[in-house]
């Protein structure tokens, strides 16, 4: 592993005309950073209430197990214990979870804990409360649960067998949903072909980003108003309040959601639902404040992991000079034991359907099945990570059986810059980018045109030298209308986010925001738009920490998830940002006695553009409006408290044809590194990378570089060191981080950042949404150890997952992954 | 068995003096956040590998969900809230924040104990010994980059910038 780690000077490849800028684009120091490295942030579980208790779960042992009997005498009788939630007690209180499913999945009955039956390792079956975390945890080993275990369901691709196990009585069967999707003429593809590539089986690996804070909640009931204040991580709380509410049969505005600083997130902590329901109950049985804190191996046992996906029989067709033309293929999905996002994973993925190339005919036959593991929900990159692996794969393992340069076939098929807004095959609009020149910046960053002699160097080692790319989407700013393709009797479509802004009795400007960010930096990046509408300087601008449902900031689809702040988030301020200089200027105009056109907004005032020292300033125009507004016109309009929905411009997709415009943004990453791997062991070092990144107009560019590189070091993480493992009995074997081994400082390559600046066309900013980062750094890890490897066997990566000991099983046997593939010559 | 019994210890934290009875088994982590309020030191993994509760006890840098409390009677300890003494950010704090070596800041007190341990011993210390000596520190936001350029900046030495 190199010593070096420093990112080398970016390499900037400027497009398009520079967008109009103020604060927008420099560097602004973040506003929550002086709190956090004083650890004075407020985290979830830092939250304390007099009298509270902590919540335990009592967990099942088994994958898959009938419930016969539940005992908690022992544990009520313990001094300190406050009490205890049941099973039974839930399917008494509160409904199944709406399904977002049709049949058969629509069918799964989900509560916040097992009820009569167990259906994977760690699911909740009971709840303790206790004075202290340590006596809850004692209670909780105290409470009897007797079981009958049944056999366990562990591979997905076995779900559909008639001897399975099978978990829902309800569903009649594995299955959650399948679907066909099938695009242009698949059959005039193969018929046009040269060369048909067939693999037999793709297999992306089950893993998640393992936010460093676990999942938590201060739930506390009001008696007096019946309603409870959560305050919590989870970031997407208007998700969590449709799942809740009608759940616990119960309005909207009884369940406030609050959040302040949220250590992380990545997708992982939009499902916890079930547990808030848990504790809410509790906190209205005990009549007192909850404290669910959850731990690291029950965060492991049960929260959000990945999609696991296969793809079987993949064909693709392809012209002899490498001009992709089609593919089919059959996509098995495991969703693990419950249905808490799923099956949306279903339709998300076709959102990338052809990834970054010209595929004009696709076929895939989805189908996602239910096993005795933890139930998966979105996690960084969500179901299109899964799909661009696959379609990264597809174009490597094409060139590679081809003998076909991967730069070039990538260069030939990509969806090229002046093709842009480019409509994919099922009607997605892939706003802006220029991908081949993505590429260029990075073999330039990587060194491309010395490869063979790192190759030789590499070799006088002793070592075998690979070269990777990886190029992915990060499609941000959802049409929830895709929901429809999985349930045309869902009624959700578009999207939104709100945003206030309101000018103070003391001119103090105070944004509120919609969103629930956890470490993005909205604070920052939301005072910097304003400051720019405004004319003040982002230091004027007081945005509030997070969120509250009470602030009246709060949309249905409000949250942080999703890349899409930049669209959806700074869409929002900047339009409530536009209607308070509107309404500024309208009193000023009724002040200064002018006309709006004649006035900015510049240096804290109001004031003539002719003549600057007419002016107001902004703490006058607050102090008239709230305090000291007699004598004004009857017909002015102005309360200086601007409040913006954002909504984008959606259509509902088609349900029959499953084609529309499935994403409004479209950033692009593309990526590349160098692995060098030990031949006698297996063990190899990504020596270098590249991450060339292009997300439309930057606001705040180091933000946007922190990103870039969190989701690279997800991805590495994921491509060597990550995996949820099971064994055939269903118990996970990496329930910590002992046994998950997450990357640290030793781990890193170094890395140098380039980017390309495409605005959208689509957006108020030019923005795109991103972060998420598509997962570009597994696929280039996965063609550089394929490249490596050619010499030794010509093997074939097929796994996301490769493992030191994968990597040497493919250079011990390379004729067992050879088996995967053919190629049929026309 | 009675898992409650307790015991009375004095710590000093960041110079202030505590006496408290404290169950035996709490861990110094929940003692400092639960029973002293200070809510800076966070808690990631339970099982010592993520150094979000790196305190410095008795000039030591521990992971303080691996120490009981009543392990810590008598000793002198360093948490987050104790380094901008007089609200003054140590150039280790404003370098975090100056190279945006943070997201979510939930990893960011116990790396900065670390990298204050660290600095402490090796003043001047090279990208490949801050690795070695934050590798007990898992941050999932940042890749770690941004964090060594911040370490080598708050040492005074010069980094390789990516602006």
């Amino acid at each position: 592993m190199s010593e070096t780690i420093a990112p080398s000077e970016a390499l900037v490849v400027e497009e398009t005309q520079a967008p109009q800028r103020g604060f927008a684009g420099q560097n602004v120091p973040r506003k929550e950073d002086k709190r956090l490295v004083q650890g004075e942030g407020l985290f979830v579980d830092d939250i304390k209430r007099h009298g509270m208790g902590y919540a335990h779960y009592v967990r099942s042992p088994y994958a898959h197990a009938n419930i016969l009997s539940i005992d908690v005498s022992k544990a009520e009788a313990l001094g300190g214990v406050y009490g205890t939630l049941l099973g039974e007690e839930v399917a008494a209180l509160t409904d199944p979870f709406f399904q977002i499913s049709s049949p058969p999945g629509a069918h799964v009955k989900d509560y916040a804990l097992a009820v009569g039956k167990v259906r994977h390792v760690g699911e909740p079956v009971a709840v303790v409360v206790a004075e202290t975390r340590e006596l809850a945890r004692d209670a909780a080993d105290l409470v009897e649960v007797s079981y009958e275990p049944l056999p366990a369901l562990t591979d997905a691709r076995r779900a559909l067998d008639t001897d399975a196990p099978q978990l829902h009585d309800e569903t009649g069967g594995n299955l959650s949903w399948s679907g066909l999707y099938s695009w242009g003429d698949v059959d005039s593809a193969f018929a046009e072909a040269d060369r048909v590539i067939t693999i037999g089986e793709l297999h992306f690996d089950r893993f998640n980003s393992t936010p460093l804070e676990c999942d938590g909640a201060l739930v506390e009931f009001n008696r007096g108003t019946g309603q409870w204040t959560i305050h919590t991580n989870n970031q997407f709380p208007g998700f969590a309040a449709i799942m809740m509410g009608p759940a616990m049969r119960t309005g909207l505005d009884k369940l406030r959601f609050v959040t302040q600083d949220i250590g992380g997130g990545f997708g992982n902590k939009i499902t916890s639902h079930p547990q808030l329901v848990a504790m809410c109950l509790l906190a209205r049985k005990l009549n007192r404040p909850i404290n669910w804190t959850e731990w690291r191996t029950d965060f492991h046992l049960t929260m959000s992991h990945g999609n696991e996906r296969w793809f079987l029989d993949t064909q693709v067709a392809v012209k002899a000079d490498g001009t992709l033309l089609g593919f089919r293929t059959k996509a098995v999905d495991d969703a693990g034991a419950y249905l808490r996002y799923e099956p949306l994973g279903g339709v998300i993925w076709a959102q990338v359907t052809p990834g970054c190339y010209r595929w004009q005919h696709v076929e895939l036959e989805f189908t996602q099945v239910m096993t005795n593991k933890a139930p998966v929900s979105p996690n960084r990159g969500y179901s299109r990570m899964q799909h661009l692996w696959f379609t990264e794969r597809v174009i490597d393992i094409v060139a590679h059986e081809l003998e076909l340069d991967p730069v070039e076939v990538r260069k030939l098929n990509y969806i090229k810059a002046d093709e842009m807004p480019y409509t994919t095959p099922n009607g997605c609009v892939y706003d802006s980018g220029d991908y081949s020149r993505m590429l260029d910046v990075a073999l330039e960053l990587i060194g491309y045109d010395s490869l063979d002699e790192k190759r030789k160097e590499a070799a006088s080692r002793g070592r075998l030298l690979g070269f990777g790319i990886g190029s992915t989407l990060d499609s941000g700013t959802n049409n929830f209308g895709q929901s429809r393709l999985i349930n045309p009797e869902l009624q959700f479509s578009g999207n939104n986010e709100v945003a206030s802004v309101k000018l103070d009795i003391f001119g103090e400007v105070v944004v509120t925001l919609g969103t629930t960010p956890q470490g993005q930096g909205h604070e920052t990046t939301a005072s910097m738009v304003v400051a720019d509408i405004l004319g003040v300087t982002p230091d004027d601008v007081n945005v509030r920490a997070g969120h509250d449902s009470y602030w009246n900031s709060h949309a249905g689809f409000s949250g942080t998830y999703a890349s899409q702040f930049a669209v959806t988030g700074l869409g929002a301020v900047k339009g409530a940002a536009d209607k308070l200089a509107d309404e500024i200027k309208r009193l000023g105009s009724v002040i200064l006695g002018c006309s709006t056109d004649d006035l900015e907004l510049a240096e804290g005032h109001v004031r003539m553009k002719a003549n600057p020292e007419a002016a107001l300033p902004l703490m006058a125009c607050g102090a008239i409006i709230n305090a000291n507004n007699a004598g004004l016109p009857e017909d002015l309009d102005v309360t200086l408290n601007a409040r913006y929905v954002y909504r984008p411009p959606f259509e509902v997709p088609d349900v029959e044809t499953k084609y529309g415009n499935l994403t409004l943004t479209y950033a692009a990453q593309v990526h590349a590194a160098l692995v060098e791997v030990d031949p006698e062991t297996g063990v190899y070092d990504v020596v270098d990378y590249a991450a060339v990144d292009d997300c439309g107009s930057r606001i705040h560019p180091q933000i946007i570089e922190g990103q870039v590189m969190g989701a690279t070091a997800h991805a590495l993480g994921a491509a060597t060191y990550e995996t949820f493992a099971y064994d055939d009995d269903g118990n996970l074997l990496t329930p910590n981080f002992y046994d998950y081994h997450v990357p640290h400082a030793m781990d890193m390559p170094p890395i140098s950042m380039g980017y390309v600046e495409s605005p959208s066309p689509f957006t108020a900013l030019g923005t795109k949404g991103m972060g998420e980062g598509g997962g570009a750094g597994i696929h280039a890890v996965c063609a550089a150890l394929q490249d490596a490897l050619k010499e030794r066997g010509r093997p074939l990566v097929h796994d996301s997952f490769n493992p030191y000991h994968r990597v040497w099983e493919m250079l011990a046997d390379p004729e067992a992954s050879r088996k995967l593939v053919s190629v049929e010559t026309r | 068995m009675e898992p409650t019994a307790s015991k009375a210890i004095t710590v000093e934290v960041n110079g202030t003096v505590y006496e408290r009875d404290v169950e035996s088994r709490r861990l110094l982590v929940h003692f400092v956040r639960d029973d002293l309020d200070l809510t800076g030191s966070h808690v990631g993994c339970d099982t010592g590998n993520c150094g979000a509760c790196s305190m410095i006890v008795d000039g030591q840098l521990v992971k303080t969900c691996m120490l009981l409390a009543v392990q810590a009677d008598g000793a002198k300890i360093e948490t987050v809230e104790g380094l901008a003494a007089g609200g003054e950010l140590t150039n280790l704090q404003q370098s975090f924040s100056d190279h945006h070596a943070l997201q979510c800041g939930y990893c960011t007190p116990g790396m900065l104990m670390s990298a204050t341990a660290l600095l402490r011993e090796n003043p001047k210390p090279s990208p490949a010994e801050i690795r070695k000596g934050l590798q007990g520190n898992i941050c999932r936001c940042t890749g770690y980059w941004n964090i060594i350029e911040a370490v080598t900046a708050a040492s005074g030495q010069e980094v390789a910038s990516n602006e």
